[in-house]
């Protein structure tokens, strides 16, 4: 892998440039290189949320199982995109799956790690809350967007689901 | 006056001499006639079907005909046709198909020519005809029809001796008076106990008419009485719009909620786009016959209230009838003006007349003036 | 604020040749149908041979008018190669009646076309800069003949990116056709889809997504964006927020039309005839309206 320190690796990310060398530091003792062959699942829903990735390489799909209808992907993240927010908000599990479809190198953070920092430390508290929080209005606008259904078209695009984005 | 311009005299008696006159060129005659209480502009025989001696009152959603105490040829203002349904008519033949197995054969619907003799066209008809000579003449496409006919057209325009309620000429800039794109200009004059008209020569074409008429040359005093016929006109115009800033006004509002106001009364008839002399909106229809084997593709007049105008699969773009009376009044009076030079509206006052619920162009515009907010300020503005 | 009041003309590029008869623009040309291919379950290619031989030419981002006997009359992209103009390629999806009927000739039918009409993409202006191109649904179909036209001529060009949204896997269009551009060097392809079951193994997600992360440099690049209005106007804040200059993004706007030659006024758009200023403009120029609704 990489021969440079981890925290320089984290200030080329978009969702930590810019923020100063301790605190990359800091950050950068709560994180570890992961890899994912594809079909490896990230996590699952209902799990701990203990740990949130950043995507280094690959993609991963955000997805649904529901019975008798198999898994329902509702978005992808790929290279520089983060994974996973619920380890910010209690009672910290997730909501859905993330499952590498190709193979995945992340960092993986480790949340009680970066939460007790985070704690102890309100201005990276909300520095980093403000991160997320970008990320989380970005994710709830594309969401909406795809509700839209903007392409419109007469057959159900998932069988059997999906009616909710049709008026 | 035009400078240069021959001026004659015609008697009352003679003036359907010109009318033969155009008849033995060749032309129909269409102009103003009485019919179903109104004054509309249709086929005529000779100035016998002028509305001598009838007037027309005008307000806001009305229009009533009335005896005049004189037997003014001309003494009325403009009814609810236009000169649009000679040069671009209400309902027109593009083209036909014919199939025979998989083959299909398109010919032309042409020719389209007609020779309109368009007999007592005002002013702000004139006008009307310019701005729509700029849609189907001025760019890269010519309108095949509207060319043969307009080409065709000649013009006895007549200079208005009186204003009716829901005219504003005067604010448009396009009248009342006459000054050039006739072939003849007629002014009527009644004055002690006689009744003649001052014919103008607008080209070479209404010259070679006048020859053939029993004409004089008029008299200074002539032409002045002629001239305050028309002053006469443009002193009692009914209605005015300031026309300041008025592409600007419109560009920038269209967010006010004026237009929901409007919308409350606004019933989407479409009918101010069937009287505007200007409106040129279309629409086509393809009918075939029975067996399958003819089809024929036919244009007609079409209105931007309607729901369907603006019908983009799925649904139309423009569904509440607020955002179809801006699209109009803002096209009129803005974007008209951007896109052939000048605006869509010459202040002929007909929309208002014959809104069946008398919404006014003049006093919408006057509402949105008065809830206008203004250009947004400059960044470093002080108090002035 | 917005400058509503400086509306910006959009640019017109050199004048585009005018294919339709100037005589008779309303009259359309007998074409005969050599294939119809079927795209998706809703969306066809069709391609047509002038019964008359004389090929129509025309430029990336142009549209005809397809007459189907006795129905009707729409507007409807090129989606061919501008270098062979013949056949004539026109992909539909089929969603009125005139479009169902197209999409349903046989080979040897006949249909009217009367066209090209509008104006291009502006690759001229583009030479020597990157391109990304925003495609969303059948919106792909109008860039088609520019995607053509860039690989062509490659080497004017820097980098060129293609973002292709669909709605589902099954209504991605041209798909073997990505397949093969996606495997060259030159040419940056990613594609997405907003909806998919468990089969689907590419991206999920809003074609607009996809612009944050896309291989080209903000400062040096020509967006052209087709697709529906809502798509645009968030494609259109993305390559701003990323840095695009907004007189370098451009869309391809649609409205109803009827006569596509500035004469029967349903293509209004503000102060423009989608018809003839466009259907592609500048963004700036049509920045004052584009967020306002029922224009």
């Amino acid at each position: 892998m990489s021969l440079q320190p981890l925290s320089a690796l984290l200030a080329q990310t978009p969702l930590f440039q810019g923020l100063p060398a301790e605190d990359l530091e800091l950050i950068a003792g709560c994180a570890s290189n992961v890899k994912f062959d594809a079909g490896d699942f990230l996590f699952r829903e209902g799990g701990p949320a203990d740990t949130f990735y950043l995507v280094r390489h690959g993609n991963v799909s955000i997805e649904f199982f529901a019975p008798g209808r198999g898994p329902v992907t509702i978005q992808t993240r790929g290279e520089g995109e983060v994974i996973g927010w619920s380890w910010l908000f209690p009672p910290y599990t997730w909501s859905h799956d993330a499952r590498a479809f190709e193979l995945t190198r992340a960092l993986a953070f480790n949340a009680d790690c970066l939460r007790g920092k985070c704690d102890k430390d309100p201005r990276l508290g909300y520095e980093l809350m403000k991160r997320f929080g970008q990320i989380v209005h970005e994710r709830l606008e594309a969401t909406r967007l795809q509700l839209l259904d903007l392409y419109g078209g007469d057959r159900d695009p998932a069988p059997r689901g999906r009616t909710a984005a049709k008026r | 006056m035009r400078e240069g311009s021959t001026m004659n005299v015609l008697e009352r008696d003679a003036l359907d001499l010109l009318f033969t006159s155009l008849k033995e060129r060749g032309f129909t005659l269409v102009g103003p006639t009485v019919r179903e209480r109104a004054i509309v502009y249709d086929e005529m025989f000779s100035a016998a079907d002028l509305p001598w001696g009838w007037t027309d009152r005008q307000e806001a959603g009305t229009y009533r005909l009335e005896r005049r105490a004189d037997d003014a040829a001309f003494g009325f203002t403009v009814g609810p046709h236009a000169w649009k349904r000679f040069l671009f008519p209400p309902v027109q033949s593009l083209f036909r198909a014919e199939r025979s197995g998989s083959k299909m054969a398109l010919r032309p619907a042409g020719p389209f020519a007609a020779r309109y003799a368009l007999i007592g066209v005002r002013a702000c008809e004139l006008a009307a005809i310019d701005r729509q000579d700029k849609v189907f003449l001025g760019g890269t496409y010519v309108d095949p029809v509207y060319r043969q006919r307009r080409e065709g057209a000649f013009v006895v325009a007549v200079q208005c001796g009186q204003a009716g309620g829901t005219c504003f000429c005067a604010s448009m800039g396009t009248g009342p008076r006459a000054g050039s794109g006739f072939d003849l200009a007629l002014t009527e004059v009644l004055e002690d106990g006689r009744h003649w008209f001052l014919v103008e020569e607008g080209s070479e074409r209404g010259t070679e008419v006048v020859a053939t008429l029993p004409v004089r040359a008029a008299t200074e005093e002539e032409i002045a009485a002629a001239g305050r016929a028309v002053e006469r006109a443009e002193a009692e115009m009914g209605r005015t719009l300031d026309t300041e800033g008025l592409r600007e006004l419109f560009l920038r509002n269209y967010e006010n909620r004026h237009w929901d106001r409007v919308a409350e009364r606004c019933l989407g008839c479409g009918n101010c786009t069937m009287v505007c002399p200007t409106c040129f909106c279309a629409t086509v229809d393809d009918v075939t016959d029975l067996a399958g084997q003819a089809a024929e593709r036919v244009r007609r007049w079409d209105s931007c209230f309607t729901i369907d105008f603006s019908y983009l699969h799925g649904g139309s773009v423009r569904s509440s009838i607020a955002a179809r009376y801006r699209q109009w009044i803002t096209h009129k009076l803005a974007t008209w003006t951007d896109q052939f030079g000048a605006p869509g509206c010459v202040g002929c006052g007909r929309c208002i007349t014959w809104c069946p619920v008398g919404i006014d162009l003049t006093e919408e515009t006057r509402a949105l003036r008065a809830l206008d907010h203004g250009a947004p300020a400059a960044p470093q503005g002080g108090a002035s | 604020m917005t400058p509503l009041l400086e509306a910006v003309q959009p640019r017109s590029a050199e004048p585009v040749p005018a294919a339709a008869s100037l005589a008779d623009p309303m009259l359309p040309r007998p074409f005969e149908v050599r294939r119809v291919q079927a795209e998706t379950y809703d969306t066809y290619t069709l391609e047509l041979a002038p019964a008359d031989g004389r090929p129509l030419r025309f430029r990336p981002g142009q549209f005809n008018m397809l007459y189907l006997f006795g129905v009707g009359e729409v507007a409807i992209s090129i989606s061919g190669d501008p270098g062979r103009p013949s056949p004539l390629v026109h992909t539909l999806r089929a969603v009125g009646a005139v479009t169902r009927g197209l999409c349903a000739l046989k080979k040897g039918d006949v249909v009217g076309v009367r066209g090209p009409f509008g104006n291009e993409w502006p690759l001229d202006e583009a030479a020597g800069h990157d391109v990304v191109l925003v495609a969303g649904g059948i919106g792909l179909a109008p860039l088609r003949p520019a995607i053509y036209r860039l690989l062509a001529e490659r080497k004017r060009f820097g980098r060129v990116v293609l973002l292709s949204g669909s709605r589902s896997p099954q209504d991605i269009l041209f798909r073997h056709e990505l397949e093969r551009w996606r495997s060259r060097f030159d040419l940056e392809v990613v594609v997405t889809v907003d909806y998919a079951a468990g089969d689907w193994n590419g991206l999920v997600g809003v074609v607009t997504t996809l612009i944050p992360r896309a291989g080209f440099d903000p400062t040096d690049t020509v967006a052209l964006a087709c697709g529906p209005e809502v798509m645009m106007r968030f494609a259109t804040r993305e390559l701003e927020r990323r840095g695009v200059p907004t007189e370098r993004i451009y869309l391809s706007m649609e409205r109803n039309m009827k006569c596509a030659v500035g004469f029967c006024g349903h293509c209004q758009y503000g102060p423009h005839f989608i018809c003839k200023d466009g259907p592609i403009f500048p963004y700036r120029a049509i920045a004052p309206i584009f967020e306002i609704r029922e224009v």
